[in-house]
């Protein structure tokens, strides 16, 4: 059977596929020759595992993901839903930028900001870290009226309750943002300010460790 | 028609480069080696500096066939590094500009490490890895500025290799990287290490306490004791140091890789001073060809710190028409690479 590829990701390859007869997307993590075989193989599964559990776990905390299908570890194979009609959360933003004038787009993209804050918030109130919040990780995907959110890339995501990992989470969004979209600063305050509602009793703590988290990047100096 | 005198001094390494439209006319350095175990501290770095740089200049202008009055730009490193050894530099461009009258301008060390990376490999675009002993970032130009996609959220990876080199007591001469390299060569036999990714930032630190704690087991005693005792394997260092730069160089190129597939880009550039080790590059090399792309590195010369990439980066600042005022010409150890406006750059 020969498979479309969509797309070659940092993380494997996407291909157009189908399980049990209904049509699915498959992510193939190939192997990466550059790294140690043993450190691939460690890497590949562990991240596998990561991406079918954490997805499970958001669906049943009520958080869009893709439903994993079938995993198959020995030819690094995940088998999972695919969004025909999604587009990347950072397509949408450069797109709502470019075909608008800014006072029309702002709006628009605080309210795609405050449900990502939701729901980042949700995830974290159940302990889901993410670990590689961008904006090529959420999925938009039109409804009838109005669009849902889908998170997608659970590669490196686990299980804490620390608010140390929900801090550094929070930071790698944060910088995600400002490096992909330098020209709309004010993304995160509004993710940030829907994060706090729905993050969990843990909200303050949480955010003084990612205030932790950022000075530790401001402040270090930087030598040679 | 720029000709830029660069003075760098950020570190441990003094240097001055002479460039004229993007011709190298000289590029001299001396670098501060200590002596296996210890690590170079600011004001001994200084005191080196202090007795090199003035020859160092003579040097520079000899090789290059050119009075002072050739010149027409005297930049320095403004930052980031150690405020010593920063401070030596600085205040030799400053003497230098008031007693030959020529321009002077500050130099952010890590722009000057891309445009020089650019300007040796002809790289247009690429996704730029920096490494070195203070830094460790991923950076795509945007925008008018060099933004930092991923990076550190510790040490950097150079700062990780030397302190390990001192633990197992390796020379730092020509560079503790290098030793580490040549070392690691007699081993292949990998050892299970953290590997640390978040996101597209890496972190270092722990990986470095876990080594540290394998090469001298009894240096923590309370804290892995037991497990000491429960695992009496015998690793040489030079396992060690395969397995350290095996495990810390498949994160650099991971994340390279994640910036590559974010900002649908194709080419890579490796700068700094750990982007001369051979193994990073061939695996960033192989990186790049599993994916259509293609790898840009430059040798020791232009990768580890020199003036002729303060030089370069200052006369494009020239060409661009940024001056700075005699009062503006202070160092500062923190200095980020996206605070600099490239104003020389079109695209």
């Amino acid at each position: 059977m020969s498979l479309e590829i969509l797309k070659q990701g940092a993380e494997g390859r996407l291909y157009l596929g189908d399980f049990k007869g209904e049509s699915c997307l498959i992510k193939e993590r190939f192997v990466k020759k550059y790294r140690h075989p043993e450190l691939d193989t460690q890497i590949t599964r562990q991240r596998m595992k990561a991406e079918a559990k954490a997805a499970s776990r958001c669906l049943a905390a009520g958080i869009l993901a893709p439903k994993i299908l079938h995993s198959d570890l020995n030819t690094h194979k995940l088998y999972m839903e695919y969004f025909d009609k999604a587009t990347t959360a950072k397509l949408f933003i450069q797109r709502t930028w470019a075909a608008n004038l800014e006072e029309e787009a702002k709006p628009t993209l605080q309210e795609l900001c405050s449900r990502i804050g939701t729901i980042v918030g949700k995830m974290h109130s159940n302990h889901i870290i993410h670990g590689d919040l961008t904006t090529s990780n959420l999925l938009i995907n039109p409804t009838a009226h109005d669009y849902d959110i889908i998170v997608i890339d659970f590669g490196l995501s686990h299980y804490s309750q620390a608010t140390e990992d929900k801090g550094v989470d929070l930071y790698v969004l944060e910088r995600a943002l400002l490096s992909t979209h330098s020209q709309q600063p004010f993304l995160f305050e509004h993710i940030l300010a829907a994060y706090r509602k729905e993050c969990g009793k843990d909200e303050e703590a949480v955010l003084s460790k990612f205030e932790e988290v950022r000075a530790r990047g401001r402040k270090r100096t930087m030598i040679g | 028609m720029v000709c830029a005198l660069g003075i760098e001094g950020s570190a441990n390494k003094i240097g001055i480069g002479i460039i004229k439209d993007g011709k190298v006319l000289a590029n001299v350095r001396r670098t501060y080696i200590t002596p296996p175990g210890e690590g170079f501290l600011p004001k001994e770095t200084a005191k080196h500096h202090r007795e090199a740089i003035l020859g160092l200049v003579k040097a520079s202008l000899k090789e290059a066939q050119l009075e002072p009055a050739d010149l027409d730009v005297i930049c320095y490193t403004k930052g980031p590094g150690m405020a010593p050894p920063l401070l030596v530099g600085a205040i030799v461009a400053r003497t230098l500009s008031l007693l030959w009258e020529k321009p002077l301008l500050g130099v952010n060390h890590c722009i000057g490490h891309i445009e020089m990376g650019r300007l040796i490999t002809g790289a247009q675009n690429p996704i730029v890895l920096y490494v070195s002993g203070g830094n460790t970032q991923v950076i795509a130009y945007s925008n008018q500025r060099y933004r930092i996609f991923g990076e550190t959220i510790d040490i950097a990876v150079g700062n990780c290799l030397d302190r390990f080199a001192r633990i197992i007591k390796l020379s730092n001469d020509p560079s503790p990287g290098y030793n580490i390299e040549q070392l690691a060569k007699q081993s292949s036999r990998y050892i299970k290490l953290p590997y640390v990714v978040k996101g597209m930032d890496v972190s270092f630190s722990g990986i470095l306490s876990y080594i540290e704690d394998l090469a001298e087991p009894g240096r923590r005693q309370n804290k892995r004791k037991k497990q000491q005792e429960a695992e009496v394997i015998d690793y040489s260092q030079a396992d060690l140091c395969y397995s350290l730069q095996e495990t810390i160089f498949a994160m650099l190129v991971e994340i390279t890789e994640r910036a590559m597939a974010h900002c649908d880009s194709n080419e890579v550039l490796i700068v700094g001073g750990v982007g001369c080790n051979e193994r990073l590059q061939e695996m960033m090399r192989i990186m790049c060809e599993e994916r259509g792309g293609k790898l840009f590195a430059t040798d020791e010369r232009y990768c580890i710190d020199n003036g002729l990439m303060i030089a370069h980066a200052g006369a494009e600042m020239f060409r661009s028409g940024t001056r700075m005022p005699l009062e503006e010409a202070f160092v500062t150890q923190r200095f980020r690479t996206d605070e600099v406006l490239v104003s020389w750059r079109e695209d």
